[in-house]
């Protein structure tokens, strides 16, 4: 059994109408039917763009989200079946590093106080001397010295900041960090910094990770087994070798051809596919496929009609597609796509907990 | 719309441009050092470095639009042979949005929330080129259908809040281009939008280009955007450009520690994935000033007494139209600290 098995989740938020009454008019199924494990020591890396669940993921193993179906077990242990006291307990072994390492820090907290909050209220680290010693520990594992501990968020840099971060999550020393865009607010040269940090932690404690990001290389670099979201489902899982040497769904296909390669022989000769339109509201899913309103190998009308299963198809390669096999042997071709319009009023839906993407 | 190919007088030339924030009671910040660059018709010129390099307030002041408080400008921006420092104000509101066009990062704050898209292009077409009524707005459609948008129609009525992302960012750019400029600048035009949005914006800029001949100056920090999209590459470090080259020299033959550190610390796709990155240590924040020696050297790997000895001179290699500055390049002995 895995260290953290999510199986089946669904997360629904209620889309609500009237100011009175409140009454639900529909629900975004944000993510729908979504299962992954990891184990201690191992990276689950999970990538798709803005607004695809994969965020949403994280915060519901956390229970920082209603769970509206599915598990989510920690050792055997359903947290979804927990009670909010019990749940509390448990959370001191999952911990998270947020995206924006200025917001999840509060400015008027200095680092002691931001660092020693988690080991207060979990009643953890003893006396004052040696919770003093745990933190120090925790801020020479993320490479800051020990005269941070009375400084302020605002006299750090943003890579120190997400250290400060990283070392706030280890400090409770957890079985398993979710990382949601750890790296996406900060500067390349640092980003390099911060990852090379993470992955020698994990050699040193054996935690596992679960990092979402929207940034394909930076998934791949860091992750043993990568899970690809697109509306709330997982289109493609594989290894993280495996997934970028043959990505076999098309939305991988895509995805991985539009990211740039910063080497300009790579670019010139790179087959590309583009994809047409934007992604469609979660509030109003295409039925069959969610893929298949921009799928330039959609079939009509299976694709329209039928959710394709995750199926093993290589071993250890999972894909979400009726096709697979025909679109490897060529037997299916790709053909233009109109771009479909995804009406005004679906846009204005207000989905809970989806961050905008990075603006560094 | 005309093709222009290759005139005598490049497009844009900035010249020894320098930017310096002054403030009462602190001391001056120089943003931008003896930035020097030139883009012909036709050509894109990338500006490439981390947040506070000065590509940013680069690109304000070829627009004029920094403010004239609490700024000095010194050095040279030409457009097509005119000044562009010191030019009246009426001059130069002639001039931008007509012949000097820019996309911004965030196109939600870049346009008007209250004011539909058409309109906000229509008043563009209205100011420059005389065009009113159905006449704008039919002019108005065929730019919104250009960019790409579906239903253009329908669209010119809508709110900036009512388009995606991707929609928003080309409406911005059908606004830029609505006059035929002959410069536009993009500044960081994806970085706020997902990698399928924007693999189709670098594709349309990619076209505007190609068909229209316009010049343009991009701005990124995205080096994966730059190796697809520009033909010259200036890189950026604390507000001067430490290596300049077209673009398949700089990739192939890059010289100066903070481009090659830049290159190796991103994590790329087709990269082997077992080894771990090379990061740059430090961050911007760790600097040495211009005058006094390379503003690199703290967090250089090849940094050497002689780093420190003055400002560094730009060195050219011979017949590759690549300058870098560096004193201590690779290929000379490093010194291990």
């Amino acid at each position: 059994m895995s260290l953290l098995e999510v199986r089946d989740l669904k997360v629904h938020f209620p889309i609500r109408k009237g100011i009175l009454l409140r009454r639900i008019v529909g629900y975004v199924q944000a993510v729908d039917g979504v299962s992954l494990s990891v184990d201690r020591g191992q990276t689950y890396g999970l990538v798709g763009e803005s607004g695809c669940g994969k965020s949403t993921v994280g915060r519901a193993i956390l229970r920082l989200n209603d769970i509206t179906a599915g598990e989510v077990r920690l050792d055997g242990t359903d947290l979804a079946g927990l009670s909010t006291g019990a749940m509390r307990r448990q959370r001191h072994r999952l911990q998270m590093i947020f995206q924006d390492p200025m917001g999840s820090l509060d400015p008027r907290q200095n680092i002691e106080s931001i660092l020693g909050e988690g080991l207060a209220a979990h009643g953890m680290g003893g006396s004052r001397r040696e919770r003093r010693k745990t933190l120090i520990d925790a801020l020479d594992a993320v490479g800051l010295s020990a005269n941070a501990l009375a400084r302020y968020p605002h006299e750090f840099s943003g890579g120190q900041r997400q250290r400060i971060g990283i070392a706030r999550a280890l400090v409770l020393q957890p079985d398993v960090i979710i990382c949601d865009e750890p790296v996406s607010a900060l500067d390349v040269s640092v980003q390099a910094q911060v990852l090379n940090l993470l992955e020698e932690i994990q050699e040193q404690t054996g935690v596992a990770y679960v990092v979402i990001a929207h940034d394909l290389a930076v998934v791949r670099h860091i992750s043993d087994t990568v899970g690809v979201m697109y509306l709330g489902h997982i289109m493609e899982e594989a290894a993280a070798d495996d997934l970028y040497a043959e990505p076999l769904h098309p939305y991988t296909k895509a995805l991985m051809s539009a990211i740039p390669v910063p080497d300009p022989e790579v670019e010139a000769q790179r087959e590309r596919i583009l994809l047409t339109g934007d992604l469609p509201s979660p509030a109003n899913p295409p039925a069959g496929c969610r893929f298949s309103s921009r799928c330039p190998w959609a079939q009509s009308t299976r694709c329209h009609d039928e959710i394709p299963a995750l199926i093993e198809v290589r071993p250890g390669h999972r894909v979400a597609c009726h096709w697979v096999e025909e679109i490897e042997s060529g037997e299916i071709r790709p053909h233009e796509v109109e771009a479909e319009m995804v009406p005004a009023s679906e846009i204005g839906v207000e989905i809970p907990t989806v961050e905008p993407p990075a603006v560094p | 719309m005309t093709v222009r190919r290759e005139p005598a007088t490049p497009v844009l030339t900035v010249e020894d441009l320098s930017i310096t924030f002054t403030q009462r009671g602190a001391a001056p910040t120089r943003a931008v050092d003896r930035v020097s660059f030139e883009i012909g018709a036709g050509e894109v010129v990338g500006l490439v470095g981390e947040s506070g390099c000065g590509k940013s307030v680069t690109a304000l002041a070829v627009m004029g639009l920094l403010a004239d408080r609490n700024v000095e400008i010194g050095g040279r921006i030409a457009y097509a042979g005119t000044e562009l420092l010191g030019l009246p104000r009426k001059r130069m509101r002639d001039l931008r949005g007509a012949d000097l066009a820019m996309i911004f990062q965030d196109p939600l704050s870049a346009l008007n929330p209250v004011v539909p898209v058409g309109r906000q292009i229509t008043e563009m077409l209205s100011r420059h080129r005389g065009l009113r009524g159905r006449d704008a707005d039919a002019e108005a459609v065929q730019l919104l259908g250009r960019v790409g948008i579906p239903d253009p129609e329908r669209r010119l009525k809508e709110y900036p809040h009512q388009m995606s992302g991707g929609m928003r960012q080309r409406a911005m750019i059908a606004m830029a281009v609505s006059c035929g400029p002959r410069l536009l600048i993009a500044d960081e035009p994806t970085t706020a939008l997902d990698v399928t949005i924007q693999a189709q914006v670098l594709e349309l800029l990619k076209d505007l280009v190609e068909t229209e001949g316009t010049a343009l100056l991009m701005i990124t920090h995205d080096l994966g955007v730059v190796a697809g999209l520009c033909d010259r590459v200036n890189v950026l470090y604390a507000g001067r450009v430490v290596e300049a080259a077209p673009r398949h020299e700089l990739f192939g033959n890059p010289v100066h520690p903070y481009t090659t550190g830049l290159l190796r610390s991103i994590p790329r796709m087709d990269g082997d994935r077992g080894v771990p990155l090379n990061p740059i240590r430090g961050s911007v924040n760790d600097l040495v000033a211009w005058a006094d020696g390379c503003a690199f050297a703290p967090r250089c790997d090849r940094y050497e007494l002689e780093c420190l000895a003055g400002t560094p001179a730009v060195t050219e290699l011979p017949g590759v139209d690549h300058e870098h500055r560096c004193v201590n390049p690779p290929g000379t002995p490093a010194v291990v600290r």
